[in-house]
């Protein structure tokens, strides 16, 4: 068994709204799994399938290579996108709350939220009420209580929205110091971006279905077009561009006089790149080479054209 | 694995540890014995003042009929003309004058008479002089006739009917009003129960849907565990409430009464009395021996019967409602939004309130009170108001009882079923003011 979660054709209809059809989803042991797609596509009806608060009309969901029990909760830690905290109590009573809602008995509970109090630091947060906290303190607080049971399987609805650019990245090393310690991640969210450099698998989520998984760099391998940005130093830009332009299409190009840099994007047939850096090589100086690699949202953008969603 | 017990612990101490909480609780039973005292006080206080009263007799009548009362003392003016008494009344600040003119005869000297004062006379004051006049002219009259005031106080006696049931009891005026009393009471105490109890649960239901801390919970627990602990750690703090407002209150009135020495009866007799007073009927002769009657009937009350009924009814009844406030909390985002919701629920309670006071009391086993006392809505409260009459013979029917009961409890499952649903699904929707076909479709999800 090498998934931890397996959601297999999971439908799920809202009235006459449909939330997800047919979505079938294999997220590996030991990962970060990035579920993205945009606001309304059906992410967080997943979500609150995977965590039992809403019921799936059709198709299985299996943790662990069983199906999903009220157990499996306890080996589950969920950060929702609407997250909060009881605003007249006082911070440490509230995380006991909730771990032992999670089931940890209230020593183990204790002993734990003392580890992670003195870890991020605000160990004299824990007389405090959760109104006299600031909203980024008060989402260290959430993240706590969503770790604390060590679950084997940690799902992230929007994560980094409310922190700021210091805590979110106080929090993603966390993130990953988990997955080093053995859980696996779920991410969701709208801002692809934010955690493409993070995921290693992704599924992309639109309109109620899943339109796109699978591992991320090959993905892009699939995705990427052969474009390369390329910068040389040389005295008549001219010259080279048509020399180029009989083998290549160069789509944009750009000459700084002052400079004398000569910036273009190029694309090549075929992904043998070698034989235009030869090339280049022997009449400029060449600055940099790189091949545009697509990113998730342009991966996502041009899915959609291709399945045919253009009506937007 | 179960958590319903840290649920209920949770909202139990939530609610109790709130600031305003406390206030209320330790605040009212001293306010009310406040207010007793207050009440008590100025009762005495209005005793306490005596009014004077001027008298200018010209007449050959009128003696000594205007003797000091308790609330009036009388001045009798000698050898002063009617514009000087008047000044002398006004100048001693006396409370007003009476004239009486010299005629001829008593019915003259009454036809002329007059009252001065500076403003219009206090009721009160006016007819305690009527009676005077009255009772002076009947007086004169039965002289006329012939007939000796004893006699006449012979004539006028009081009278009152046997009553009895069948199998030969002696049955007691008002006995019914009193017993309906005290099922109101019970009735009135689980309409405000619910009523307050209620709204605590739907408001903390609210806060949580604000606070946005509802998902994070419901990861961890089923919704209907955190509804029915909610429910019962809201009803557990209230009725910690009125515990302590039942034992303070009672301890407060006791040192209260010792101490500014207030008879508990003359308390009580300018309150409630007047009102229980009609139905007992006053002036009986043998007042002793129906108040032994009476103390009686109350002790033969079954009263333990009684608070298991009242429980039952209670129980259910509060968790029908709080369920009802608690999906009512869900639907919404904010309380402004729950008054078109909340309308409904107060209405069957009111109905069943007033339909208790004005049927049940007058005929506590007639098709209304029956009807009532079986709809599931309205049965906690009616029912209760039949229950001290009794069960069976006389009473409610043994038929009725099971079948209000099992009427409530189907409902009972039935509406918490229901408001479990538009529970667990409005907990989750946020920026939304529904409607009730909002609601409705909420129950096919």
């Amino acid at each position: 068994m090498n998934n931890i979660l397996v959601v297999d054709d999971v439908t799920k209809q809202y009235g006459d709204h449909k939330a997800l059809t047919g979505v079938s989803l294999e997220i590996p042991k030991n990962s970060i799994y990035g579920l993205l797609g945009p606001n309304g596509a059906g992410k967080t009806t997943l979500i609150r399938i995977i965590n039992q608060i809403t019921y799936p009309d059709q198709g299985t969901v299996f943790f662990d290579g069983k199906p999903l029990k009220p157990e499996h909760i306890a080996q589950i830690g969920y950060l929702p996108e609407e997250r909060g905290l009881y605003k007249s109590m006082k911070v440490g009573e509230q995380a006991l709350y909730l771990a032992q809602l999670k089931g940890l008995s209230k020593r183990e509970a204790k002993e734990r939220l003392k580890y992670w109090f003195d870890r991020l630091d605000i160990g004299d947060w824990w007389g405090k009420k959760i109104q006299e906290l600031s909203k980024g303190m008060a989402q260290k607080i959430q993240f706590i209580v969503t770790v604390l049971h060590e679950p084997k399987l940690l799902i992230f609805d929007e994560p980094f929205s409310g922190f700021d650019p210091i805590n979110a990245n106080i929090i993603k090393d966390e993130i990953l110091k988990l997955k080093e310690n053995g859980a696996s991640i779920i991410f969701s969210t709208h801002r692809m971006e934010s955690v493409e450099e993070l995921c290693e698998y992704i599924a992309l989520i639109h309109r109620s279905e899943k339109i796109l998984d699978g591992k991320l760099s090959e993905i892009k391998k699939a995705f990427k077009n052969n474009i390369f940005d390329v910068g040389v130093t040389l005295e008549n830009p001219d010259l080279l561009l048509e020399n180029l332009k009989e083998k290549y299409e160069i789509l944009s190009s750009n000459y700084n006089n002052l400079e004398k840099q000569l910036d273009f994007s190029i694309q090549l047939p075929n992904d043998n790149s070698g034989e235009l850096l030869s090339l280049l090589g022997s009449k400029a100086n060449v600055n940099n080479f790189v091949e545009t690699i697509p990113s998730a949202n342009d991966i996502f953008i041009r899915t959609i054209q291709n399945k045919g969603f253009e009506n937007e | 694995m179960n958590k319903l017990p840290l649920i209920i612990k949770r909202e139990y101490l939530a609610k109790v540890r709130n600031k305003s909480f406390v206030i209320m609780t330790f605040l009212s039973p001293i306010l009310m014995v406040a207010m007793v005292l207050l009440i008590g006080y100025l009762t005495k206080l209005n005793d306490s003042e005596k009014r004077v009263i001027a008298v200018l007799n010209e007449s050959d009548y009128f003696s000594n009929e205007f003797s000091t009362t308790e609330t009036t003392s009388y001045v009798k003016y000698r050898g002063l003309t009617l514009e000087e008494a008047k000044d002398s009344t006004k100048q001693m600040g006396y409370y007003g004058l009476v004239y009486l003119p010299k005629e001829d005869n008593l019915e003259l000297v009454s036809k002329r008479a007059f009252f001065y004062s500076k403003d219009a006379p206090n009721t009160q004051i006016l007819e305690h002089l009527e009676r005077i006049f009255k009772d002076r002219l009947r007086e004169e009259r039965l002289r006329d006739l012939g007939i000796s005031a004893a006699e006449y106080t012979e004539m006028d006696r009081s009278y009152q009917m046997n009553i009895s049931t069948f199998e030969g009891e002696q049955n007691l005026k008002g006995i019914n009003e009193i017993k309906a009393i005290i099922g109101g009471g019970f009735g009135y105490l689980i309409m405000m129960f619910i009523i307050i109890y209620g709204g605590f649960v739907m408001r903390s239901v609210i806060e949580e849907k604000t606070s946005r801390i509802i998902e994070v919970i419901i990861s961890s627990v089923k919704p209907f565990q955190l509804m029915l602990g909610k429910i019962i750690g809201t009803s557990l703090a209230g009725i910690t409430q009125f515990a302590i407002w039942i034992v303070t209150g009672t301890i407060l009135l006791v040192i209260a009464m010792t101490v500014f020495e207030i008879d508990p009866s003359t308390v009580s007799s300018s309150g409630v009395g007047p009102a229980l007073g009609q139905g007992i009927s006053p002036g009986i002769p043998t007042a002793d021996m129906t108040m032994q009657l009476y103390a009686q009937e109350l002790f033969e009350i079954p009263w333990v019967m009684l608070i298991v009924f009242f429980l039952i009814y209670f129980i259910l009844g509060y968790l029908i409602y709080s369920s009802i406030y608690a999906a009512i909390g869900a639907a919404v985002d904010n309380e402004t939004d729950t008054q078109q919701f909340i309308f409904p629920i107060i209405l069957p309670l009111m109905l069943a309130i007033y339909v208790g006071f004005f049927s049940v009391f007058s005929n506590p086993h007639g098709p209304i009170a029956v009807g009532f006392s079986l709809f599931p809505l309205t049965s906690p409260i009616v029912m209760m108001m039949r229950l001290p009459g009794g069960i069976g013979d006389g009473g409610v029917p043994i038929w009725q009882l099971v079948t209000s009961i099992l009427i409530l409890l189907a409902t009972f499952i039935g509406i918490v079923w229901l408001a479990a649903k538009i529970y667990r699904v409005g907990i989750l929707m946020y920026g939304k003011k529904p409607s009730y076909r909002e609601l409705f479709k909420w129950l096919k999800y």
